[in-house]
């Protein structure tokens, strides 16, 4: 009796924090349309703030809870200093473009954490008069879990008289059912979303402070807790506060139910949670339907054209010099050393990667945050086929497509039911799921150590694989964009722009999106093949989120209205990344350069031709006009 | 903000700038490429560092090897395979590197390990503990410096199975393939030398992602008379934290894998846990072999103590100074050759890499855990030399093939 309900007390305390964290995400979300992504670090900050503040005031009762609320009010002005200086300037580019925005956030705000708390993990202090453990039928609880209960529903009630009893709520509540025509109705939109910024910041800010008791902080916190907190959004249904409570507690309550049951599910339970949440109610456990005029973007993107002579000569070019590339490097050895060919070779397979998400994402608008799923799970097909049954390169290779094909089939299936960020939410439950699976099958996919040793045939040298990778990236980026200007592709743009017009004329739209799923894993198969063979080594790590993200950004970097976007997102990224590689602040560096970027180039790096100045330059038809 | 964007800025361009510097001193050096996770695991690869750079300069001041000075390259794997082995090729080809080392995640030391094998280039593995890089994947081109998980754990079986009364163990160990492996080698070992015991209820949380007070939860209702502890980082301050408030450490033995080491036990300052038999690296009390000058030479040079990274990372520069000197030459097949059996002295005292599997003997220190000064500290401890804990020949013949 005692351990059953000391038990569910533990899974309601744990549920508290994350709580505040994806309330907080859920209303920048609900009114922004921005998906945070520095959240997470601002819950970072949250904790590392809370406890410079705790060890400077925070010695009493009192003192240490306004220490606590002074770190959430510093974390919500750093969250309102990155809404005006750079979130305001790029609200009309296009969607998820901001994503990266605060992806550059991230990279800074770690390297500067690191610089001013150092290496050292930091173990909180308990919380004064809160450091003990009470006893419940002769079971022990930390006193301060107690307080973590509390706090909980004390912030959910607070939010909701905010959001109902004030005049400032009330707007939010209108902005996030349809923010033109609030805007319409001659509210401040910009001061509306600053101080909803100010507020979700503050939330996470709270979330990373209230924990340290629990703990402390820590230079991975920020990565921590992003995915978790995005599963409570979308469990409890993207903008319902209610929603995310009720989420919170029902995975805390399942982790502490689950590892007592299956201690092995500790990496994919709230993942599993999600999927399931996803494939019966499609908006989540609280949320209601998407409607067009709260995304706000009904404006459907420039029509696709063939490229223009200008850029058919330049990517020519650009083929040209990456043909000679090895003869070159042969020729002026000074100028070009070998390591440039691994260069080249290793942005060939990220390109194909990147195109291969761009194909469903910018002529399929559906935007996946599970793509390394299929680039891992093309690489693992391989590598397994190899490793268990000896299969020479000639077969394996050719079985990474079909592998992850066969994979993006079936995840497809679910989540083509689902539009926008729930769609991507599926896709990262999925992804979640295929990783954990290799993770955790140790037997057969030899777990986190990855599978070693795993080379073309003899007569595949490095400079034969480089063409080889040369070859299949050129021939699958012509492939993708032949299948846009097919007609598949042009039932696709149109499932796209307007569904109903589409499914009014006869056309299947979920079966041509699943269609364009599948063949886009197919792609990202080929791509995790050419990585497993260029590195001879495979981890799960190619399968988690990060490499998701990494595809995602360079599909975005690019440019996501542009076809010739992923090739050039992947490319700047890249040698980004290299140029970068020796400073020690690599993260701070690759930061600011994507923030500039991005300020700089709201279209993406690609996007760039559709400019003014592209347009002069004759990157794109100059008579184009927007429908 | 702005402010500290310039400093990064600064800071930058400041590295990029004598990177570049340091690229032109030419082949008057010997150049030896370092790859580890710089920016995942600062906490405990900055001290590694620390303790390279220590050991390179000392040795240059000494007049260096072969007539040349060492020159140190750093670059960060990011905690990815893949990234590792792209900094490998970087090395090589553009830095023209004669080696590679470090590392400190299994699964990096195991891709660098396949592709120094492929390319017939030496990896020399500071830290990563997989028993697999020197056993079941082990090659000719990979040698690994660090007592690896199994040793680890072997030596803590050992003094585990002195303490008749843990009959029944409960495990909690991080949900990957170093805990797993930790757990498994533990098991082995105690259950061969005390066919009593029994195991019950392990507990697998994620990778710095415990939760903790559910985890204390599900040991406590185990019922076990000791715990084997695996966690670390951050996850075994949330677990001794809530262990502790929830009484799951009165009355049992509680066995910690590296929780002894100053990685993880200084930040948990006066919470640190008291009683456990640890390995770990009570570098404030040791005297032999002139371990006491190399932490005097340390805290001078970083201002620091040294953490168990700093004292991998300086006894690998020494083992590669050894060996060149061994080897009179950079050609990767005498110096492989000159690897095997390689026999020099360190701190933590005389180290051999044996022949037969490319694994050094440097030991661990095991002892137990008690609060001096409101700080956590190695009480009662012994150093135990790692070539008392590693398989049998003929069971290394199998597991290499």
């Amino acid at each position: 009796m005692g351990e059953l309900i000391v038990t569910i007390l533990t899974g309601l305390s744990s549920a508290a924090s994350l709580f505040l964290v994806a309330a907080g995400l859920s209303i920048i979300f609900g009114v922004t349309r921005i998906v945070n992504f520095a959240h997470g670090s601002f819950y970072m900050l949250g904790a590392f703030i809370g406890y410079t503040m705790v060890q400077a005031i925070g010695g009493t009762i009192v003192s240490y809870w306004v220490a606590v609320l002074i770190a959430a009010l510093v974390v919500g002005l750093i969250g309102v200093l990155m809404e005006i200086l750079l979130l305001r300037r790029i609200y009309h580019a296009p969607e998820l473009f901001q994503l990266i925005a605060t992806f550059g956030v991230i990279l800074v705000i770690q390297d500067v954490a690191k610089e001013i708390w150092g290496n050292e993990d930091i173990v909180s202090p308990r919380a004064p008069g809160l450091d003990g453990a009470v006893e419940i039928f002769g079971q022990r609880l930390p006193e301060y879990d107690l307080a973590l209960i509390a706090i909980a529903p004390m912030v959910l009630i607070g939010l909701r008289l905010l959001f109902y009893k004030t005049r400032w709520g009330t707007l939010v509540r209108a902005a996030t059912q349809d923010r033109q025509m609030v805007a319409a109705l001659g509210v401040n939109q910009r001061w509306l979303f600053t101080g909803v910024v100010f507020l979700g910041s503050l939330l996470a800010g709270l979330g990373g402070a209230v924990q340290l008791p629990k703990g402390g902080a820590d230079l991975l916190m920020d990565f921590g807790i992003i995915a978790e907190a995005f599963v409570v959004v979308v469990v409890g249904g993207m903008g319902s506060l209610g929603g995310a409570f009720l989420a919170a507690i029902l995975i805390g309550l399942l982790n502490v139910f689950g590892i007592q049951i299956f201690p092995n599910s500790t990496l994919v339970m709230m993942f599993l949670v999600m999927a399931v949440v996803l494939v019966f109610r499609p908006w989540g456990l609280l949320g209601k339907p998407e409607t067009p005029a709260a995304t706000g973007t009904e404006i459907p993107n420039e029509p696709l054209r063939p490229a223009v002579p200008m850029v058919k000569v330049l990517a020519g070019l650009v083929l040209a010099f990456l043909i000679a590339l090895p003869l070159l490097q042969e020729l002026f050895p000074t100028v070009l050393d070998p390591f440039v060919i691994v260069q080249a070779n290793e942005i060939l397979f990220f390109v194909l990667f990147a195109a291969a998400l761009h194909f469903i994402m910018g002529p399929g608008g559906m935007v996946s945050f599970g793509h390394a799923a299929f680039f891992g799970g093309g690489a693992y097909t391989s590598a397994l086929l190899v490793f268990h049954f000896g299969l020479p390169f000639e077969l394996a290779f050719p079985a990474a497509p079909i592998g992850a094909a066969l994979l993006a089939l079936i995840i497809g299936w679910f989540c083509v039911r689902l539009t926008g960020v729930y769609f991507a939410m599926l896709t990262l439950a999925f992804a979640q799921i295929a990783w954990s699976i290799v993770f955790q099958w140790t037997e057969v996919t030899e777990g986190d150590d990855g599978i070693n040793s795993i080379w073309p045939s003899d007569w595949v040298t490095p400079l034969v694989l480089y063409y080889l990778t040369l070859g299949l990236t050129v021939a699958g980026v012509l492939l993708i964009r032949r299948i846009v200007f097919s007609p598949f592709g042009y039932a696709l743009r149109a499932g796209r722009d307007s569904p109903l017009r589409s499914e009014a004329i006869g056309i299947n739209i979920r079966r041509q999106q699943w269609f364009a799923f599948t063949i886009s894993g197919a792609f990202a198969g080929v791509a995790g093949a050419l990585f497993l063979y260029t590195k001879g080594s495979i981890a799960p790590t190619s399968m988690e989120i990060a490499r998701s993200f990494d595809a995602l950004l360079m599909t975005l970097l690019g440019g996501v209205e542009a076809l010739a976007g992923p090739v050039v997102g992947a490319a700047a990224f890249k040698l980004l990344e290299d140029l970068f590689a020796a400073s020690e602040y690599w993260r701070g560096l690759m930061g600011i350069t994507i923030i500039a970027l991005v300020l700089l180039l709201p279209k993406g790096v690609a996007g760039f031709a559709q400019t003014g100045v592209g347009r002069r330059l004759g990157l794109s038809r100059a008579e184009e006009v927007r429908a | 903000m702005k402010i500290v964007k310039t400093h990064l800025l600064t800071a930058g361009i400041a590295v990029g700038l004598v990177a570049g510097a340091a690229g032109s001193a030419g082949a008057q050096t010997i150049k030896i490429g370092d790859i580890n996770s710089y920016t995942r695991l600062p906490g405990h690869t900055v001290p590694y560092r620390r303790g390279a750079v220590l050991a390179i300069e000392q040795i240059n001041k000494s007049g260096g090897v072969m007539g040349k000075k060492l020159e140190l390259i750093s670059r960060d794997d990011k905690g990815k395979p893949g990234e590792a082995v792209k900094v490998a090729q970087e090395l090589f080809l553009r830095e023209k590197v004669v080696l590679v080392s470090g590392s400190l995640f299994s699964h990096v030391g195991l891709a660098i390990s396949a592709w120094a094998k492929r390319n017939k280039r030496l990896y020399i593995a500071a830290e990563p503990l997989a028993d697999a890089l020197v056993w079941s994947r082990g090659n000719k081109y990979t040698f690994r410096l660090r007592p690896s998980t199994y040793m680890q754990a072997a030596m803590l079986a050992a003094e585990a199975a002195k303490i008749k009364k843990a009959k029944r163990w409960a495990p909690i160990a991080p949900n990957y393939a170093y805990g797993k492996d930790a757990v498994a080698a533990f098991q082995k070992v105690l259950k061969k030398l005390r066919p009593d015991v029994t195991f019950v209820g392990a507990q697998w949380p994620g990778l710095f992602k415990i939760d903790a007070g559910a985890e204390v939860q599900a040991l406590a209702k185990a019922k076990p008379d000791a715990i084997y502890n695996v966690t670390f980082g951050s996850d075994l301050a949330k677990f001794v934290r809530e262990g502790k408030l929830r009484g799951l450490f009165k009355g049992r033995l509680v066995v910690g894998l590296l929780t002894g080491e100053p990685e993880y036990l200084d930040p948990l300052k006066g919470e640190a846990p008291e009683g456990w038999l640890v390995t770990g690296y009570p570098w404030y009390e040791i005297k032999a072999n002139d371990h006491a000058t190399f932490v005097r030479d340390y805290q001078a040079r970083w201002k620091d103590y040294p953490r168990i990274g700093s004292i991998v990372g300086y006894n690998t520069m020494l083992a590669i100074h050894a060996m060149l000197k061994k080897a009179s030459s950079t050609d990767t097949e005498k110096m492989v050759a000159a690897m095997r059996g390689l026999k020099f002295k360190t701190p933590s005292g005389p180290i051999m890499f044996r022949a037969i599997d490319h694994q050094s003997t440097m030991g661990a220190w095991v002892g137990w855990t008690k609060l001096v000064n409101g700080k956590g500290k190695m009480i009662n401890w012994k150093y135990l030399d790692g070539a008392g804990y590693l398989p049998s020949d003929a069971e290394v013949r199998k597991m290499r093939k």
